[in-house]
């Protein structure tokens, strides 16, 4: 364990830190992609590190919830390997933005890092703690000889939170973010290495949140998303962090459509936008949740995501996007006996 | 005569080129009425629709949108529909999950014989959206002239 | 900005009577991009298109739109008008104001609205129009005929005498057809073979026709002109070239017990065959599944027997390629299964049969050598009863919609010829109509009826119940004479409906070609082009299309043989415009696009970009626009909008969007 991290961060497990810093001094990997502490204890953001020296920033601990897929589109354009760390449900993006053709495997060197469930701040602050300073429990605690050990129970940690009104204790497991909850297995589906020990979130029903809301009257739906989509600022917070969204330049910004991004107001302009963005990456969304975790807004976001992919596997049977790199997705097959679109006035 | 303020709807009807806009013509050489309400675009193919295009017209005032294409197995590009079947059944369920109407969008297969099916389904579609009455859960409320 | 003339079209009266032509004008000339707007009794008369044409020259026009009747109708006319006067065809746009508007609205302020919308969309759409080049591709000068039935021999016969090569391709192991299977044919009473069997030795005798018999079309791409074709030759298991056609093997053979295909599962052939004496290629087969040396490995005696050393146990299926500028599809028919028309006691009796079992008892070369017997006890019938429309003409699920149209004449073909071989044997037929339309047919009816004495009743059979005795007790109703008959027959034949071969499903798959909902191939036009596919390049012949008869069947062969011949005589076709095209700054290369198309016309290129001053080498989408058909399937696909569909762009669509909503 590192000391003295800046800004009271967690730092990274020192298994994990000396296995970075070797293929970064062998030069098996031109550069690393990973995390640095950011300006508060639980914002840690996404970074690079092109020498040893530069790693002594690097952080892995249970705030680094930033998928790193993504940035390997770019990194894959970069001279040599770049090392990510991609933590099990991150490893799902990865595989079908290689479906895609837009990362290239031969340039990345993935270390499926061990996950124990990433923690949301603004989870803490719904329990009612604010004005955080610091955070402490966050760090990640790995047996360096025997990877396959269990990690402590979730219930057995808790997080001691200080705060400018003194010092407050959450369990863990109460501050995760809600995709922990509903987690799709802490199994790497791409990988080089792996290093550290994952443990087991999952203890909520995937489908919950739709179901509910399938439940409600059609009056009850659109007042619910009314409330909620009357909250986007259309800061496109959500579609930049989404691995799904990779496209060079998405339709909302191009004259294409002439749909071209609008001013933010009452009306229909933000449900076209998320209907649409939803709809550009059904079958493609591995539903890793950064759309929900990035909104400043505070949107559940992955409710559009999960409605389709709950449809997908209901009306077209069981599809993971990114379970691997091969098969066909959804929208672009079809089974001559499908479900016409009248099932949804069926369905009611 | 008409009341003054009678719910005149506006539906767009997106009709592929090789069946059901033959069907449509077939419809009108046999004289079989619709309501003038239904204006409708020619596409190649079914699966030329974007959900963009049904968005798009809910959003500039249209009350109800239907598409039309050759019957599954009949694709004059032989599967169009299958891709639009899906698409369209994964936009629906998700209009329906914000709470639209679900009454407001439809699918239906016509073949260039299918005249009196063409007739028939715009007359029950523009039935349906009289008694769903204007839409106001899609509209872009700045696009209102008022 | 594009300068835009609008020409609104009376029809006569036909457009005018329900919509205000004037009002239609004077609104679409506020219009954006509207520098001319005019209306005329018949646009798309010789007059009409010369008030287009002085439009254009006098206006300057950039963009048409014309409203009148479908684009179907007549928007080949107004491109080519436009064309003459020096404007690209494809900124001509048609506003449907008759089959989609006057036509069916019966007030003429809302139809005149409707009109003004229609008239709107159009012009916003041409607004965003651009010129676009038809392509040009080759023509490759050989023709495919599938099927190798009289349908597809005529079609054969007629492309090769024109001087083009053709290949037939017949799934079974000659060819010949259902026409080889009849005895004789009506209205003339000759017989089947005789007329077909020349015709089946001048196609294989023909220099420029080579037949691949027991071959199956596999897998078909390209387009008109250029169509690509696998075909499967499935192993013979006997070498053609060396086989001289003796039939020692088939007489020696052990294995003699499977069904015979071409006399309708009645009698049994050996495991090695030809189908018929007259087979064409008169070379056997070794059926695999029912040969004993391929079932059990002990065996070889067609092997030991055959002085020519024909037989080669080890011969596998084989693919071959070949490149084609057309297809006829002549897949013929089948008679449909019985299964679900139990009433008649088909599965139950020997003694009932269909009219083309019928066929081969009649048949000299037949299981009972034309010998009219029962085949439950051999014994001659005394009582036969034909029942019309089964399967046919059915209002439920059960059967086919539609008349099978051959059935009412065989029938009278057959009673006919029982009642003068067998007078003593007394023929009943029930009917629901008698349908004779065709030249010389209701006169060979009547004579059934007046000269041979045939029994004809009006009304259905509801039952046929297998008696102890052997007999058959036929129940029906009389229409006429409005009582029910209970009838005891010795025989009952059923005039079972046709129904398209089953294969011509995944044959109209590989060819795009569509396909209605009783399985018969779509023609172009019903009335204007019967014999072409709306697939361009894709033609028709026989019963594929629709239920014919022998001289209808021909003479559809020999205008698909036109037809086809008519592009093989093309140096070159002009393709499309319409096509998929690709914006190469905003493609992501992630293969969406090309998962769905159905024509393989998208692959990926790697190549040097200049996005706004970024140079970088990216993976993008080509669409070869000879083989893209412009379905747009890829531009629904594609999440960033890099594809787009000329003729149909997103933008364009969303102006018409935009303009009917407004």
């Amino acid at each position: 364990m590192q000391e003295g991290m800046k800004n009271g961060c967690a730092g990274a497990p020192a298994v994990l830190l000396e296995r970075i810093s070797t293929l970064l001094a062998e030069g098996t990997v031109a550069r690393v992609l990973g995390w640095k502490a950011g300006d508060m204890a639980y914002n840690p953001e996404p970074a690079y590190f092109e020498t040893q020296e530069a790693l002594k920033d690097f952080v892995y601990d249970g705030f680094c919830g930033a998928n790193l897929s993504k940035y390997m589109i770019e990194a894959s354009k970069l001279e040599g390997k770049t090392l990510v760390c991609l933590k099990p449900c991150d490893t799902y993006s990865f595989n079908q933005l290689l479906k895609e053709h837009r990362v290239d495997r031969e340039k990345a060197y993935i270390i499926g890092v061990g996950c124990g469930g990433k923690l949301d701040v603004e989870q803490i602050r719904r329990k009612g703690i604010k004005g955080i300073q610091s955070i402490d429990g966050a760090q990640l605690v790995w047996e360096e000889s025997d990877p396959g050990t269990e990690l402590k129970g979730i219930g057995d940690d808790v997080l001691t939170i200080r705060t400018i009104y003194g010092e407050k204790t959450l369990p863990y497991g109460e501050a995760l973010l809600e995709r922990c909850h509903v987690c799709k297995g802490k199994e790497h589906r791409v990988y080089d290495e792996l290093i550290g020990q994952s443990r087991d979130t999952k203890d909520a029903d995937r489908f919950a949140q739709v179901e509910r809301i399938e439940a409600m009257s059609p009056e009850e739906k659109f007042a619910f998303f009314q409330q909620e989509l009357s909250k986007c600022i259309r800061c496109n917070a959500c579609r930049n962090v989404c691995p799904a969204c990779s496209c060079r330049k998405c339709v909302f910004d191009s004259n294409k459509f002439d749909s071209s991004q609008k001013a933010n107001a009452d009306s229909f302009e933000e449900k076209m936008f998320h209907i649409i963005r939803a709809f550009h990456v059904a079958g493609r969304c591995t539903d890793c949740g950064e759309c929900s975790r990035v909104c400043p807004q505070g949107i559940p976001l992955h409710l559009f995501n999960r409605k389709f992919i709950k449809d997908i596997n209901e009306l077209y049977g069981t599809y993971q996007a990114g379970e691997n790199a091969e098969d066909k997705m959804p929208l672009t097959s079809f089974d001559f006996g499908d479900a016409e679109p009248g099932i949804v006035g069926e369905r009611g | 005569m008409p009341m003054k303020d009678e719910f005149k709807p506006k539906i767009v009807a997106f009709c592929c080129n090789w069946c059901s806009y033959a069907g449509a013509d077939l419809a009108g050489s046999s004289r079989l009425t619709y309501p003038a309400d239904v204006k409708i675009i020619r596409v190649p193919c079914s699966c030329r629709v974007n959900p963009m295009f049904i968005l798009r017209a809910f959003e500039k005032g249209a009350d109800g949108v239907i598409l039309c294409g050759c019957h599954p197995g009949d694709c004059h590009y032989s599967t169009g529909n299958y891709y639009a079947r899906r698409r369209m059944t994964l936009l629906f369920s998700m209009l329906d999950y914000l709470g639209v109407e679900n009454g407001r969008t439809r699918v239906e297969w016509v073949s260039a014989a299918e005249g009196v099916k063409f007739s028939q389904t715009m007359n029950e579609f523009v039935e349906k959206i009289h008694s769903l009455g204007k839409n106001v859960r899609l509209e872009d409320l700045r696009c209102r002239k008022e | 900005m594009q300068r835009i003339g609008v020409f609104v079209c009376h029809c006569g009266s036909n457009i005018a009577a329900t919509v205000d032509v004037k009002k239609v004008v004077e609104m679409a000339a506020l219009e954006p991009g509207v520098v001319h707007a005019e209306d005329y009794q018949y646009m798309c008369s010789e007059a009409g298109q010369s008030l287009i044409a002085k439009a254009i020259q006098e206006k300057q026009l950039t963009g048409l739109v014309v409203c009148s009747c479908s684009p179907r109708m007549h928007e080949t006319t107004f491109r080519k008008a436009a064309e003459r006067a020096g404007l690209n065809p494809y900124m001509v746009e048609i506003a449907n104001i008759r089959e989609h508007c006057s036509w069916i609205h019966k007030d003429m302020e809302e139809a005149t609205r409707k009109a003004v919308i229609l008239a709107r969309a159009a012009i916003a759409k041409v607004n965003l129009n651009t010129p676009l080049q038809p392509g040009e591709s080759r023509v490759t000068k050989r023709a495919l005929v599938i099927g190798g039935g009289i349908a597809g021999i005529q079609t054969a016969l007629d492309i090769a005498d024109a001087g083009y090569e053709v290949d037939i391709v017949e799934k079974t192991p000659s060819i010949g057809g259902r026409m080889s299977q009849l005895d004789k044919t009506f209205p003339t009473l000759d017989c089947s073979a005789c007329i077909l069997t020349p015709k089946m030795v001048e196609a294989a005798a023909h220099e420029r026709i080579r037949i691949y018999t027991y071959s199956e079309v596999e897998k078909v791409s390209g387009f008109v002109g250029d169509f690509t074709v696998d075909i499967r030759k499935k192993a013979r298991s006997v070498d053609m070239d060396k086989c001289t056609g003796c039939g020692v093997c088939q007489e020696k053979c052990p294995s003699k017990k499977t069904p015979s295909e071409f006399n309708r599962g009645l009698n049994n052939r050996s495991a090695i065959y030809t189908p018929f004496a007259q087979a064409i290629p008169n070379v056997p087969v070794i059926d695999r599944e029912h040969c004993i040396k391929f079932q059990t490995g002990k065996c070889g005696v067609c092997a030991k027997v055959c002085q020519a050393g024909a037989i080669d146990y080890e011969q596998k299926d084989e693919i071959v390629t070949e490149k084609y500028g057309a297809i006829v599809v002549a897949t013929g028919f089948d008679t449909i299964k019985l299964d679900q028309y139990d009433e008649y006691a088909y599965s139950q009796s020997k003694d009932v049969i269909t009219s083309l079992e019928l066929e081969r008892i009649m048949n000299a070369a037949g299981p009972t050598k034309g010998h009219l017997e029962r085949l439950s006890d051999g014994k001659p019938p005394k009582e036969m009863v034909f029942i019309q429309c089964v399967g046919s003409r059915c209002a439920d699920e059960r059967g086919k919609s539609y008349c099978s149209k051959i059935c009412c004449m065989y029938t009278a073909k057959h009673a006919m010829l029982i009642r003068d071989k067998y007078p003593d044997v007394n023929v009943t037929v029930f009917y629901i109509d008698v349908r004779t339309p065709g030249k010389n047919f209701d006169e060979f009816y009547r004579r059934a009826v007046e000269q041979y004495g045939v029994n004809y009743i009006k009304g259905q059979v509801g039952k046929v119940i297998p008696q102890p005795d052997g007999k058959l007790l036929v129940q029906g109703v009389d229409l006429l004479d409005n009582r029910r008959i209970m009838k005891e027959a010795d025989m009952v034949v059923l005039a079972t409906a046709i129904e398209p071969n089953p294969d011509v499903r995944k044959i109209a798959t590989m060819l795009t070609a569509s396909i209605d909902t009783n399985n018969f191939l779509t023609e172009a036009h019903a009335k204007l082009r019967p014999v072409e596919s709306p697939t361009a390049g894709i033609f028709l012949s026989g019963v594929c299309q629709g239920p014919k008869d022998i001289p209808e069947t021909v003479a559809q062969a020999g205008a698909a043989a036109v037809k086809a011949i008519g592009l093989l005589a093309k140096e070159k076709l002009t393709t499309n415009p319409c096509t998929a095209k690709s914006d190469e700054l905003l493609c992501n290369g992630c293969s969406v696009c090309a998962n769905v198309c159905p024509y393989g016309a998208i692959t990926y290129e790697e190549r040097q970009v200049n996005d706004h001053g970024i140079r970088e080498v990216r993976r993008l989408a080509v669409v070869n626009s000879a083989l893209c058909q412009g379905c747009g399937a890829c531009t629904v696909a594609c999440p960033s909008g890099a594809m787009d569909l000329q003729g149909f762009s997103n933008r364009q669509i969303i102006a018409e969007v935009d303009a009917i909503c407004r």
